[in-house]
């Protein structure tokens, strides 16, 4: 289903383009970074960490650092082992070191923590810190760890013997290889989705306080899961979970950084317990692209399976995980390889499978964040280019090929090979209007000019479907905690409201977005409603923001708890109006009798009564609060069409994205303005990857990518004006027909960039180049290809 | 050291270390938090302020550097009770997300339009191209700036947005 957008409201109350609630603080530099919280007496934080990727350490010596003046404390591992604290569990029931004591296990990673009066202090004491290492052969390589005879990097584990993980499969082998063993063409082809990391202007940080009297323990945190946060802690540190108080204040950025908990936030705790005081501790730069959350690191091999007509038959797909040091992804408990198996992408395919190995490498820990809605970043790259791979085997249009190919609109609920069940979708209009907008044909008839000038110009297309929401409980936990959403809404006597959801924003516009939502159901503009998130004792319990799961999630608790209080609103007007409940009619904003419209009462007037002195009918408390929990019955699967186009410099190799067209569904839309910034994100996290970003490291295991200077992010210069456009396919089971968009552009948009390269480079004989496709992998490929022609 | 500057139009004395950060300086010292520290490598431009009117990352400028001259910080942009164009611009055409960036980038697009009042879009890609946002892709940013050079006279804060 198509619809063409409203135009934009003044001030709508409900859905419509509405400025951000959240905006004039921002711009005002009055947010509440971690960063700007100071509270009387704090003290501030400082990690050492290993200069090396793989070593035994043999003593920390930290006299001269502790003698240093302003130096309060300095705690190790050793420090920390009797408290039971030297060694917490990550997000995937592995172990990781908070301070390590036996070894270093990557360069980065947290050997010692310093507590001084000022950060500068602080720093200067790292330096003083005397630790002797005797130097690991490292293990850098995930195909190498797993030969026989490799250094083993977990020997902490009791018998660990190798530096394999897991073995995950998903779908049907045999069918698969019966498929391939008849299919007319198969094509194969090995790529590598790089190290990546989030990288959020803001790094990872927090202030503890400990109250003397009462233990309370509060934390602010960069946290994208508050709650999922507190109860990791009173998990880990044996801390009364009543008594601990989790706050994300404003968070500047996320994209999934924020959702481990790290060493970081675990010693600043200890140090705030041990001084008595509250203490700071903010990563530099370096430490936040060193040591948290990285992102993708697979290394896969595709084979796509086709008659020759085009007709795809089956994808399947080997996959070596690099997850570092510790296996500390964010995922689902069930899915080692997060949602990885939505490699079928969005045709309809006769058979799939996957084997995934997840393998400890000596590099920092992490795997799934980045705006990857667990990993599907790379199942749809992977897709992306095969399909593509296959368009240039059989001498087809890519674009058709994948019309041909498609989910058929009646297909849908879709069940693909690997389980998955897609809600809704009308892929085929998606692409053709992604098409028409962009002038396809008429870019194709650009291109063929240009090759005949020798010029490089490429157009890539990739459509994905995304599953978001996270997800129905009895699939779908972290830590054994469910994947519900909970939401409460107060609705004062004066009729303006406060929500308290449990997800939280990280620069998403939640504030806007939910007030939306409130407003759309019960009328109240968004002025009166405030949102709460980010606080453990004023929020309901849930599993916090990622994996693009704040819509379908927390805005589907909000639809339903608003619902909630329309239902004993009618109640209560039903006893204003003296009629009953069943006689009345809902208009946005009021309840009046049927047939009489004139007898009504508003949100506002019911409100008051609400708290009033009518008389109301048996077993009704009076007030309208009311809260939920939100188990979502399935994901939610958005779904976009993306077409792009490049020039390269065949002299120099450089690329320049000069046109990206997203067309994106993400069913009901709520503030076209915040889901249009949304997909902009995502195109730009599009050519980063694709272009610029890499975390690499050496043979020794030094990383290659700690800095800003080493990790290039894309600039205005780099990224082009956005295109956007949109179909809306709702839902059918949100119970607003949302289906979140956070991360749709992330993952759809770097194979668009790679395939139109590709594109570009055809006349060399290129059918595939790794990201980032630097101007020097670009000019190397071009090259090559002279050679093989020449 | 003693050190003495304007910042945002008042006299500020302090002690401070020689090696001190200006970013540090404004924040921690001064409370100023709405400047804000992203990189280690001067590559972010969360920290821009105006120093005597001219754009510069804070976090490569000591504290004793600035002394005897006059800073400007976003805390600074409002005169009278009134948005600049340029931070108005940021809520009309959602020229910011999480807000971290905007601080810095927002007193980078003030020093382009003082420069250039009517920039292209290049030109405001590039004067803002030693900005990095993580969250906006830059698009909406260029409109804000769009914006504030169509608005020189900053009208009143737009409907649902007020403070
Ligand atoms: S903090 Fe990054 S440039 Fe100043
Ligand atoms: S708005 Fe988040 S970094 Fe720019």
């Amino acid at each position: 289903m198509t619809t063409v957008e409203k135009p934009p409201y003044e001030r709508p109350i409900g859905y419509g383009r509405l400025l951000r609630k959240e905006d004039p603080r921002f711009i005002r530099g009055k947010g509440n970074y971690i960063d700007d919280i100071n509270l009387p007496g704090m003290l501030y934080g400082a990690i050492l960490r290993s200069p090396y990727a793989h070593a035994r350490i043999k003593s920390i010596d930290v006299s001269a650092a502790t003698s240093l003046p302003k130096v309060v404390a300095v705690i190790t591992g050793k420090d920390l082992e009797p408290l039971k604290l030297a060694w917490m569990p990550t997000l995937s029931q592995d172990t990781q070191a908070v301070l390590a004591t036996d070894k270093v296990r990557f360069q980065g990673q947290e050997v010692a923590y310093v507590v001084a009066e000022d950060r500068y202090a602080a720093r200067d004491a790292l330096e003083l810190i005397d630790v002797d290492y005797e130097i690991l052969p490292a293990v850098v390589d995930p195909r190498k760890a797993l030969e026989p005879g490799a250094p083993v990097i977990r020997d902490d584990k009791e018998g660990k013997t190798d530096n394999h993980i897991f073995d995950w499969e998903s779908g049907d082998s045999a069918a698969t290889d019966a498929v391939f063993a008849a299919a007319d063409v198969v094509v194969k082809q090995d790529m590598y989705y790089p190290r990546s990391h989030p990288a959020p202007m803001e790094t990872c940080g927090c202030v503890a306080q400990v109250d003397p009297i009462d233990g309370q323990l509060t934390l602010w945190a960069t946290t994208q899961a508050p709650h999922a946060h507190r109860t990791v802690y009173a998990l880990v540190a044996g801390l009364p979970e009543h008594k601990i108080r989790v706050i994300a204040p404003d968070i500047g950025g996320g994209f999934g950084n924020k959702v481990g908990v790290y060493p970081g936030y675990v010693c600043t705790i200890v140090a705030a317990l041990v001084t008595g005081k509250p203490v700071k501790w903010m990563e530099d730069r370096s430490e936040n692209l060193m040591s948290t959350s990285f992102a993708r690191d697979f290394h896969m091999h595709g084979e796509i399976a086709a008659t020759k007509e085009g007709k795809i038959l089956g994808v399947r797909v080997n996959v070596i995980a690099d997850h570092g040091a510790f296996n500390g992804t964010a995922q689902p408990s069930k899915y080692p390889a997060g949602f990885f198996h939505m490699f079928t992408g969005s045709y309809d395919l006769a058979a799939a499978h996957c084997k995934v190995t997840g393998v400890y490498t000596n590099k920092a820990p992490g795997g799934v964040a980045y705006a990857c809605s667990f990993r599907i970043t790379e199942s749809v790259y992977l897709v992306e280019r095969m399909v593509d791979c296959l368009a240039a085997e059989l001498g087809t249009d890519p674009a058709e090929l994948r019309l041909k190919n498609l989910i058929k609109p009646e297909q849908f609920p879709y069940t693909t090979k690997t389980g998955w069940e897609y809600d809704s979708g009308d892929y085929e209009v998606t692409l053709r209007k992604a098409l028409d907008k962009i002038g396809y044909s008429e870019l194709r008839k650009e291109q063929a000019e240009k090759r005949q000038r020798g010029e490089l110009m490429g157009i890539g297309v990739a459509f994905f479907t995304e599953a978001v929401g996270a997800g129905p409980r009895e699939h779908m936990d972290i830590l054994g905690l469910g994947m519900a959403d909970g939401a409460t809404l107060r609705i004062h006597p004066t009729g303006k409201a406060v929500l308290g959801v449990s997800c939280q924003s990280t620069g998403q516009g939640h504030e806007t977005t939910y007030a939306q939502i409130v407003g759309e159901e019960l009328g109240i503009p968004p002025e009166d409603i405030d949102v709460v998130n980010g606080d453990t004792d004023r929020t309901p319990f849930g599993l916090g923001t990622y994996g693009s799961r704040s819509t379908p999630v927390s805005g589907a608790a909000t639809a339903v708890v608003a619902r909630k209080v329309r239902e004993r609103a009618r109640i209560v007007a039903a006893a204003m109006l003296e009629a009953s409940a069943d006689d009345l009619e809902w208009e946005k904003g009021r309840f009046f009798v049927k047939g009489d419209p004139e007898r009504g009462k508003t949100i506002q007037e019911i409100a008051m009564g609400a708290h009033g002195s009518v008389h109301l009918p048996d077993g009704i408390e009076g007030g309208l609060d009311a809260e939920t929990v939100y188990n979502p019955p399935n994901l939610t699967y958005p779904f976009g069409a993306y077409i792009c186009v490049v020039d390269v410099d065949a002299g120099t190799g450089k690329v320049v994205v000069r046109r990206f067209l997203a067309v994106d569904d993400c069913g009901t839309r709520i503030n076209p303005m915040i889901i249009e910034g949304q997909v902009h994100r995502g195109l730009t996290d599009g050519v980063g990857m694709a272009l610029m970003e890499i975390i690499d490291f050496d043979e020794q295991g030094n990383c290659l990518g700690g800095s800003f200077m080493d990790y290039l992010l894309p600039t205005a210069m780099e990224c082009p004006d956005w295109e956007t456009d949109f179909t809306v396919t709702p839902s059918p089971h949100h119970p607003i027909g949302a289906k979140g968009v956070g991360e749709s552009a992330t993952v759809g948009s770097p194979p668009c960039i790679i395939n139109a390269i590709v594109d570009a480079l055809k006349p060399y004989g290129v059918r595939h180049i790794d990201m980032p496709a630097t101007p020097g992998r670009v000019w190397e490929a071009i090259q090559k290809g002279k050679q093989a022609t020449a | 050291m003693q050190i003495t500057m304007r910042v945002n139009g008042d006299e500020v004395t302090r002690d401070v270390e020689p090696r001190l950060l200006l970013v540090h300086f404004l924040r921690d010292h001064l409370g100023l938090t709405g400047t804000h520290w992203g990189c280690d490598t001067s590559n972010c431009g969360a920290c821009v302020v105006h120093m005597d009117g001219e754009p510069v990352k804070s976090c490569t400028v000591l504290a004793a550097m600035a002394d005897g001259r006059e800073v400007r910080t976003v805390e600074g942009m409002i005169t009278n009770g009134v948005l600049d164009p340029v931070q108005q611009g940021f809520m009309e055409e959602h020229g910011l997300q999480c807000g971290f960036c905007t601080p810095g980038m927002m007193m980078a697009a003030r020093a382009l339009l003082d420069r250039n009042p009517h920039p292209t879009d290049a030109e405001i890609r590039e004067g803002l191209s030693g900005q990095l946002c993580r969250c906006t892709g830059y698009a909406t940013i260029v409109r804000s700036v769009h914006w504030a050079a169509d608005h020189p006279a900053a009208a009143p804060a737009a409907a649902g947005a007020e403070s």
